[in-house]
């Protein structure tokens, strides 16, 4: 479960200081399927950055299954990136010219997960993510990109996280890949419960979640359950 | 992280990239190659010029005729040097105290034939007492007796490369005693061989035959002209004393005001010879050091780019949880990796270009420590320092601003 209480964000630009953030309250329940989406600028981007521990708030809390990250040191987030949160980036950012099991394992690296487990639960995650076995040995580059976004979300998925996280996951696919890769959320959400947050700008995309949270200028202006 | 897998880590981003590993490496192999060869070859040539010369015997001060402008190495004896030094002086110079021996030597370059072959090669008259103040050792048979040179014997000591000259490289030394050569159409009996000095090109030892200068002076030189007399002094201590008392002998003796003659202490020619070499040393050194910077700046920019390049890479690991540390040891482990196996690798090169310059150039080489620690220092240090700076840079840098960088 997360919950945000009174989140404020600024950044000091020379002698201005720019607000991004202003006073966000609101919490997701485990095995929500989210998207908080907004017009660029509206601070959904730096929203994401606290919500996936990459950032800190200026003040406000932020407790992350009922623990406090707002006061964590950088060891400590990256601990709770690693177990609790999983990465889904626009431009994917695989490791080049290094093969797919071996990127969907990188985070049970960091997690010191036993090495006769990691392949294991890389190919399971792959297969839950909707990748075909026969690329598993392939080279990360020798991907398409609707295939590289599975295996990135292959990657987020493997440590079994509270949380994942997807930033424009679709910006960098075509319209039906896009399709492809979001019916992939969603049947992670239905089928395995994952609690997924998708961070976009486009109504279309933010319209496959089960609830939308509307940011603009810093500000929740609208949070509602879509039809479905 | 662990330890095992921070090293598969490190060594699946370096196979990943083969290209920029390899052409760090190359960097580092060169840098420290060249120091190591160029240091050895100049300090192997030092100490082969100064062994060399304190082969030419002890003690020793080398009367010349004529007036020598500065040093330098005679290199045409003998022939075309003014004539104004005799066997009597030497005989004067024999009766001052402090002397052991003197041996006067009369020197010339002459064609030397024998059946079939023929060289050309330098001819020293000298006297019996010559081998013992010239350091020259007789491997087999005898070198020239006083008896010889009383009763001007036609016979000739002959180095061992005028040996393989004449005789051929196989050529036995028990083979070639008693055998004749010719030289300007006199026949002469070897009774002796001397033992190999060393030494290349001009200034091989070992390409010389000596007569009784008695003969050389009837037959070759005529007159009783000599190109050399060596002194030996019975101590280091009375040589300085002993340059001036053969200087007022000979001034006397010649009846002339102003030296017609020049009296060379080996101390000095010593001292040249190594600051000579010492020079060519620098040289070379620098020019290695030169290497060793250019090789440096070659490792830092490739390195700087790596990390540059990956700093994308370090945001990704540091989003799904990489800590601060495992970053870092990474990428310092990366950069010991590059810097370690070029250095191994520029070291073997080094030791090898030095070896082919000894086999195949002749050239004395002396590979050393010193060299070895200095270039694999300097390049560990500027690969380690350089790989790891920037990439301790990067992994304090927040992921979002890390994946953001272009």
């Amino acid at each position: 479960m997360i919950e945000c209480k009174n989140i404020v964000k600024t950044y000091k630009n020379d002698a201005e200081e720019i607000v991004v953030l202003k006073n966000l309250t609101f919490s997701i329940e485990d095995g929500e399927f989210i998207a908080i989406t907004g017009p660029s600028g509206s601070g959904k981007s730096t929203l994401m950055h606290i919500l996936g521990a990459l950032d800190t708030p200026t003040s406000g809390e932020y407790f992350l299954d009922g623990k406090n990250v707002t006061d964590f040191s950088d060891d400590e987030l990256a601990n709770i990136r690693n177990k609790k949160i999983g990465f889904v980036f626009q431009s994917f950012n695989l490791l080049a010219r290094s093969s797919v099991l071996r990127n969907v394992m990188l985070p049970l690296i960091y997690a010191e997960t036993p090495k006769n487990e990691r392949e294991k639960k890389a190919r399971e995650s792959l297969k839950n993510a909707g990748l075909d076995e026969k690329h598993f040995n392939n080279l990360s580059n020798q991907l398409s990109g609707g295939q590289m976004q599975r295996v990135a979300i292959a990657r987020a998925l493997v440590n079994n996280p509270t949380l994942i996280l997807a930033d424009e996951p679709t910006g960098n696919l075509d319209t039906k890949t896009g399709e492809i890769v979001l019916k992939t959320f969603e049947t992670l959400n239905r089928e395995q419960h994952h609690t997924i947050i998708l961070i976009t700008h486009e109504k279309e995309v933010a319209e496959h979640a089960d609830r939308i949270i509307f940011i603009r200028d810093g500000i929740i202006t609208d949070d509602y359950k879509t039809k479905k | 992280m662990k330890f095992a897998d921070l090293f598969e880590e490190i060594y699946s981003a370096l196979l990943s990239n083969k290209a920029r590993s390899g052409l760090t490496i190359l960097g580092i192999v060169i840098g420290i190659g060249s120091v190591i060869a160029m240091i050895a070859i100049g300090q192997g040539s030092q100490s082969s010029i100064e062994s060399s010369i304190q082969s030419l015997g002890s003690n020793l001060l080398l009367v010349t005729p004529g007036v020598q402008r500065g040093m330098g190495v005679q290199v045409s004896q003998g022939r075309g040097s003014s004539q104004t030094l005799t066997r009597d002086d030497a005989e004067a110079i024999s009766s001052l105290s402090s002397v052991i021996a003197v041996s006067p030597e009369v020197s010339g370059r002459y064609q030397v034939t024998t059946k079939g072959t023929n060289t050309n090669t330098t001819i020293n008259g000298v006297v019996a007492v010559y081998s013992t103040v010239r350091n020259v050792e007789v491997e087999t048979g005898n070198f020239i007796t006083d008896q010889n040179v009383k009763n001007m014997s036609k016979v000739a000591v002959i180095g061992p490369s005028v040996r393989d000259d004449l005789f051929g490289e196989d050529s036995e030394n028990a083979n070639v005693i008693g055998q004749t050569i010719r030289i300007k159409s006199i026949n002469f009996t070897i009774v002796g061989v001397t033992k190999e000095k060393g030494g290349s090109g001009f200034n091989n030892q070992d390409d010389v035959i000596y007569i009784p200068i008695t003969v050389s002076a009837q037959y070759l030189t005529g007159g009783s002209y000599v190109s050399t007399i060596a002194v030996q002094a019975s101590n280091q201590e009375a040589m300085t004393t002993l340059q001036a008392e053969i200087t007022n002998l000979l001034l006397d003796r010649h009846n002339v005001a102003t030296a017609d003659f020049s009296i060379m202490n080996q101390a000095d020619i010593v001292a040249t010879a190594s600051s000579v070499t010492s020079t060519f040393t620098m040289l070379l050194g620098s020019v290695a050091g030169i290497s060793l910077v250019v090789g440096g700046i070659g490792i830092m920019n490739m390195m700087l780019t790596t990390v540059t390049e990956r700093t994308r890479e370090i945001g990704l690991r540091k989003a799904i949880g990489a800590k601060r540390k495992d970053i870092n040891l990474q990428f310092l482990g990366e950069a010991i990796m590059l810097t370690f196996t070029g250095g191994v690798v520029g070291i073997i090169l080094g030791c090898l270009v030095s070896f082919i310059a000894y086999q195949f150039f002749s050239l004395a080489t002396q590979v050393s420590t010193f060299s070895i620690i200095l270039s694999f220092g300097v390049s560990g240090a500027i690969g380690i320092i350089f790989g790891y700076y920037p990439a301790n840079r990067a992994s304090k840098l927040n992921p979002i601003e890390a994946l953001r960088y272009e």
